[in-house]
């Protein structure tokens, strides 16, 4: 394996990174063979940095962003988030650390077709107890930041595709956690939107939000701060 | 925003399948709430029936004789050592702990007299309580109102030839003939049926009664119980409930009931199987949304609650439907049912057994499901992530 720039070695372990993620691979059973779709994968990502994974369809890098989201479990390796472990945590202790730390931006925005624009912003917020009067304000607010701010009580297939995907960046960003995960964020977006939506994410990273992103279109990877290259299921610096 | 807002938003933006939902519950509900009424309607009405048709017990003095007739055959043996009930003691009845029960209470002198040289049966009544206990009497002529007016049955009529207006003599007094009895086929057809007590002077037994009809209304009551309490207050006499008839029409509604029964559980089963197919469809459909709450932080907990409070909505708004739908066929269909029968009314305890039901069968349905979403790999529900 290629010693990378973010790849982990012995002397940098020491500084405290946000995530890690030591030696993770991946196999699943396809049938009786085995297919490696992470062979082994060593980084960090440090607070307050933009990274992009780029790498080609097939190339494990949405496999990856599920497991550094804690949704999916590595076949071996760890993930430490703030130096925890995280898959060594219950399946329902890791549902409340993404509630807590981790927002993410879907594929193709996956909002809930049967909620206004305004409630599924406050989604992440049903289950954190806050009251509804705060629970408004800051999902208005965060409408406001993305420029949906008029388009509250719409329904998201009211909306254009670069709208729905604002709406799904505010909903990831509303309960303000430290991460954000966008998987292919422009991917369904013409050229123009696609530019609106990267510079939403830059003034997002500029204002200290870490995001890591997966894209294959490498002209979402200019305002980033750091690419990781992932082909055949394993990374390499840009 | 809650976990119920997600419920509600959903069940109101999706009509369509809450609708389909919301039928299911409704037509098991309400085939279940309509046989159970028309079933309790029928036994309302034949009890009301019965009650109607005068007297469902018999007080008649102990007599250590046994009867020598059988189906109004009399093969002689007659009883010498006649025994009667002091009349001061009849209302004594009224005295047993069921008292409300008791209806009518109709109490007779009967007594063998010679009328123009032939022996007939006089029967003294109290005509108040008897007229309105043998409701289904009809008569020429109208009914005695005065003590010395008499009430003869058909073949009384006929072997005496005797009309309205014609006068009798019995004993040393004489009477006037106001009414013949039309044609019962029963024992009053050769009887002649007097004042109670212009009769117990005829027959020289004043102040006694021979023997007690009573009409009573078993709607809430155990016609026994009624039975022996009377006994416990007259030790001297034979207390018994006509219970044949009664047995024989509550035997076939109780047929029927257990055919609603069996009919019902059968619909709430199909009722059931289609929540739980709708149910389990709904939760497919919504494996990519499962899996959107599940990686922005829901628990699997969060997950089923969303899915079985949506359910105990359906069965909340099933089961008030097919309560309020199950009495309106009822309403509806009472009159092809039984003739001249009245719709029992709204039943409010079934009603909530109704809604309660409706819930528990949709919650129970809707477990399996909801235990599925909760359990999907968010990775494998999302697919793209």
């Amino acid at each position: 394996m290629n010693t990378i720039n973010g790849n982990v070695n012995p002397a940098e372990h020491e500084v405290q990174h946000l995530i890690e993620i030591l030696g993770i691979g991946k196999d699943y059973q396809d049938g009786e063979t085995n297919v490696q779709a992470i062979k082994q994968m060593d980084f960090y990502i440090d607070d307050g940095e933009f990274v992009a994974i780029m790498g080609q369809s097939g190339s494990g890098k949405s496999t990856l962003l599920s497991i550094l989201g804690g949704l999916n479990h590595p076949s071996r390796g760890q993930v430490l988030l703030d130096s925890l472990d995280i898959y060594k945590l219950s399946s329902e202790q890791r549902a409340d650390l993404r509630s807590e730390y981790i927002g993410v931006i879907f594929q193709s925005f996956q909002l809930i077709p049967y909620l206004t624009v305004l409630e599924n912003v406050k989604l992440p917020m049903a289950i954190t107890g806050r009251k509804s009067k705060k629970q408004d304000k800051m999902a208005r607010d965060v409408l406001a930041r993305v420029g949906l701010a008029n388009k509250a009580d719409r329904l998201p297939d009211q909306l254009s595709g670069g709208e729905q995907e604002r709406v799904a960046i505010a909903r990831a960003i509303v309960n303000k956690p430290p991460i954000l995960l966008a998987d292919e964020p422009t991917g369904s977006l013409d050229s123009n939107t696609a530019k609106e939506i990267l510079n939403l994410l830059k003034e997002l990273n500029e204002e200290g939000q870490t995001i890591i992103m997966v894209t294959h279109n490498p002209d979402a990877c200019k305002d980033t701060t750091r690419t990781i290259h992932v082909k055949d299921g394993s990374c390499y610096a840009h | 925003m809650k976990l119920h807002n997600i419920s509600f938003n959903n069940l109101n933006r999706r009509k369509g399948k809450m609708i389909f939902l919301v039928l299911g519950l409704f037509i098991g509900i309400a085939t279940i709430v309509t046989l159970l009424s028309i079933t309790e309607s029928m036994s309302r009405d034949i009890e009301d029936r019965l009650d109607q048709f005068g007297a469902n017990i018999v007080m008649v003095p102990k007599s250590e004789n046994l009867s020598l007739s059988y189906g109004g055959v009399s093969m002689g043996g007659v009883n010498y050592k006649t025994v009667e009930f002091d009349e001061v003691r009849i209302p004594d009845i009224r005295t047993i702990e069921y008292s409300k029960n008791l209806g009518l209470v109709a109490p007779k002198v009967l007594g063998a007299a010679s009328v123009k040289g032939k022996d007939v049966l006089l029967m003294g009544v109290d005509f108040e309580s008897e007229l309105a206990l043998k409701n289904w009497w009809q008569f020429e002529g109208t009914p005695p109102a005065q003590p010395n007016e008499l009430l003869i049955g058909s073949q009384t009529a006929s072997t005496f030839k005797l009309g309205v207006g014609d006068s009798l003599v019995l004993g040393d007094k004489e009477f006037v003939v106001t009414s013949i009895l039309k044609p019962t086929g029963a024992t009053e057809d050769g009887i002649i049926i007097g004042d109670l007590h212009a009769f117990q002077k005829v027959l020289g037994k004043e102040g006694k009664v021979s023997m007690v009809e009573i009409a009573a209304f078993c709607r809430d009551c155990p016609i026994t119980e009624l039975v022996l309490q009377i006994a416990e207050k007259f030790p001297d006499a034979k207390v018994t409930a006509l219970r044949q008839a009664v047995m024989s029409k509550m035997q076939s509604i109780e047929m029927f009931k257990s055919f609603s029964y069996g009919i019902a559980v059968l619909v709430i089963f199909i009722g059931s199987l289609l929540v739980f197919v709708t149910m389990m469809g709904s939760v497919n459909e919504r494996t990519r949304e499962i899996g959107i709450f599940r990686a922005i932080g829901f628990r699997r907990g969060h997950v089923m609650q969303i899915i079985l409070l949506e359910a105990m909505v359906v069965g909340l708004i099933g089961g008030i439907l097919g309560y309020l739908g199950g009495n309106t066929i009822a309403f509806t269909a009472m009159p092809f049912v039984i003739k001249d029968g009245a719709f029992a009314g709204f039943n409010y305890s079934m009603g909530g057994m109704a809604v309660l039901l409706s819930i528990a069968l949709s919650l129970i349905a809707s477990l399996y499901p909801a235990q599925k979403a909760s359990k999907l790999d968010p990775s494998e529900a999302l697919r793209a992530l």
